[in-house]
């Protein structure tokens, strides 16, 4: 080994360190109010579910048990069972994984182009400015519910593609122009600084400007808008799920088991009430996190659309 | 219905009609999607507009009295209450009206299923469940956003003055808050008005009620591509419109945003 080398691997190290630890300041924002720690404490909860879940169920969550349908919640079945004798309890913590992975991708997605285009169109301005704005007011003028409804159907039809990818693609598609204002706009103020000026006086390339100059000053206000469209994305993909266009059967999802344990509320409230209640929850978490990071970095109180 | 032609062509000829007023046949039942519409419509708009009248009014006031005593008892109980309803989805909210008000208690029916013959304003129970669902959650979004607002002006400068000046509360409130913190409310209620679109959809199946909702939700269920296209292209214009009224209220309020003149 010689010298090089040594110092190379070393240098990598360290940079590996010193991202490591700016993810756990980045973590240690949310915790300085108490509505972030109870958000960050549901939110661990629902990601043991969510990692761990398939070793979680005490039953087989698709399985039917017809001898043992409608039971009320007891030490066997803690949150009962459903019309088909499924144990409840197990299809909530199966059902977690899909709904999560589908809104936090979906919501990544959405990040993604928007903090691209928002970026970019605040920074160069002029024609690019104007076509991406009056693209993204496109999309806003069809309600979100209604946009995800018609692409889900055409995207059925037309792709192969299944449920869960034509809803994180919707989500995506559905988040990115509000994403895009919001992020613009932040860009805009961080524009006329001198740093930006002089990079761009440097000769540095459009993309060392919007990544590295523009970017990592907006991160704050790019985090908040995440986890505020996080809670969008789970209400909408849940009720996605209860009219029938999420992930579809036997993969248990929370929406369609509110959806088909509604003609039994007389029966087996709980059928329904647990799902609600899971959801409810991991939504509460979502924002109480965005609220504790909005609270200790100061920013202004969400005002943001659905 | 002419399937063997191109879709292109499919498209103009049916958009040219829409454009005229016809929308055309519906793929079952044959009856035209203009009588579907026709008779749907008025329905939801009833729904809409009853939901919005009890929302908006009671949760500014709400939001208010929440604003204007931050960290209260009453501020603490209207802020926790609101994060409830807006983690959950409508349908739940719903769902869980109806458990209580139809399966319990037996006090309004739990599906708004129309006989022939009935309408809504000759049975008006079956537009309480869905009304209250759709307020629940409007109402719980308009606090937040009204109580945040009026913190931020309380916290101004001009209002400190106008307190120091020795006027009452009630003075600065009505006179110095109200006015500047309903601004940016209502320009938020106004861009939500999609987001209500979205929820009347859900609230509609969920109810079984007879609105421009659940006809898209069965176009959509029974593959009918043309009246998916229609309601889609019904509440999509109407969207437009409200966000063109909200604007011009905004414009209204707001002297700041006028242009010309």
């Amino acid at each position: 080994m010689n010298a090089n080398t040594v110092r190379e691997k070393a240098t990598a190290v360290q940079m590996l360190v010193s991202t490591l630890a700016k993810i756990t300041d980045l973590l240690k924002i949310p915790l300085r109010t108490s509505s972030g720690r109870i958000g960050l404490a549901i939110l661990a909860v629902y990601s043991i579910v969510v990692i761990f879940g398939p070793w979680l169920t005490p039953y087989i969550p698709t399985e039917y048990d017809l001898d043992h349908r409608f039971e009320s919640p007891s030490l066997n079945h803690l949150f009962g069972t459903d019309h088909n004798g499924r144990d409840v309890l197990s299809r909530v913590i199966a059902g977690a994984r899909s709904i999560v992975f589908i809104s936090v991708i979906g919501t990544a997605l959405g990040i993604f182009l928007g903090t691209l285009i928002g970026i970019t169109s605040g920074y160069l301005g002029g024609w690019f400015d104007q076509i991406a704005m009056r693209a993204m007011d496109f999309l806003l003028s069809f309600p979100s519910l209604l946009l995800a409804l018609l692409l889900i159907t055409i995207g059925l039809q037309r792709t192969s593609l299944d449920e869960s990818w034509l809803i994180i693609a919707v989500i995506g598609i559905a988040f990115t122009p509000n994403n895009s204002r919001v992020i613009r706009s932040a860009a805009l103020t961080i524009k006329p600084l001198e740093f930006v000026q002089n990079a761009r006086l440097r000769g540095e390339p459009l993309y060392h400007i919007v990544l590295r100059e523009i970017l990592p000053n907006i991160v704050p206000v790019i985090g908040v808008e995440a986890s505020l469209r996080l809670s969008f994305a789970l209400l909408l993909t849940a009720s996605l799920g209860f009219l029938g266009l999420g992930v579809q059967p036997p993969t248990p999802d929370w929406g369609l088991m509110v959806n088909e344990s509604r003609t039994h509320l007389s029966l087996a409230p709980w059928a329904s009430l647990a799902p609600a209640f899971a959801m409810g929850t991991l939504v509460i978490g979502v924002n109480l996190f965005a609220d504790g990071i909005r609270q200790s970095l100061q920013l202004p109180e969400d005002r943001g659309q659905k | 219905m002419g399937l063997d032609r191109h879709p292109v062509e499919r498209y103009t000829v049916w958009i040219k009609n829409a454009v005229r007023g016809d929308l055309g046949m519906a793929a079952r039942g044959g009856a035209t999607i203009n009588s579907m519409v026709k008779s749907r419509l008025p329905n939801s708009a009833l729904l809409a507009v009853v939901a919005f009248l009890i929302a908006v009014p009671t949760s500014l006031l709400a939001g208010v009295l929440a604003g204007t005593r931050p960290d209260t008892k009453l501020d603490r109980i209207l802020s926790i209450g609101s994060l409830l309803a807006i983690s959950i989805p409508e349908f739940i909210i719903g769902v869980i009206l109806m458990m209580v008000f139809a399966t319990k208690l037996g006090w309004f029916p739990s599906s708004s299923i129309l006989l022939p013959g009935e309408t809504i304003l000759g049975t008006p129970k079956i537009l309480v469940l869905p009304t209250l669902t759709i307020t629940g959650a409007l109402f719980a979004y308009i606090l937040r956003m009204a109580r945040a607002n009026v913190i931020e002006v309380m916290e101004s400068n001009y209002v400190r003055t106008a307190i120091l000046k020795g006027l009452s509360m009630r003075q600065v409130v009505f006179k110095h808050v109200l006015p500047n913190a309903m601004i940016p409310t209502i320009t938020v209620i106004a861009n939500n008005v999609g987001w209500m679109f979205g929820g009347i959809i859900v609230v509609e199946f969920v109810f079984a009620y007879p609105g421009i909702g659940s006809l898209l939700i069965m176009a959509i269920d029974t593959r009918d591509m043309r009246l998916l296209q229609s309601t889609a292209l019904v509440i999509a214009a109407i969207y437009a419109f409200a966000n063109l009224a909200a604007d011009l209220l905004y414009g209204l309020l707001n002297p700041r945003v006028r242009v010309g003149q």
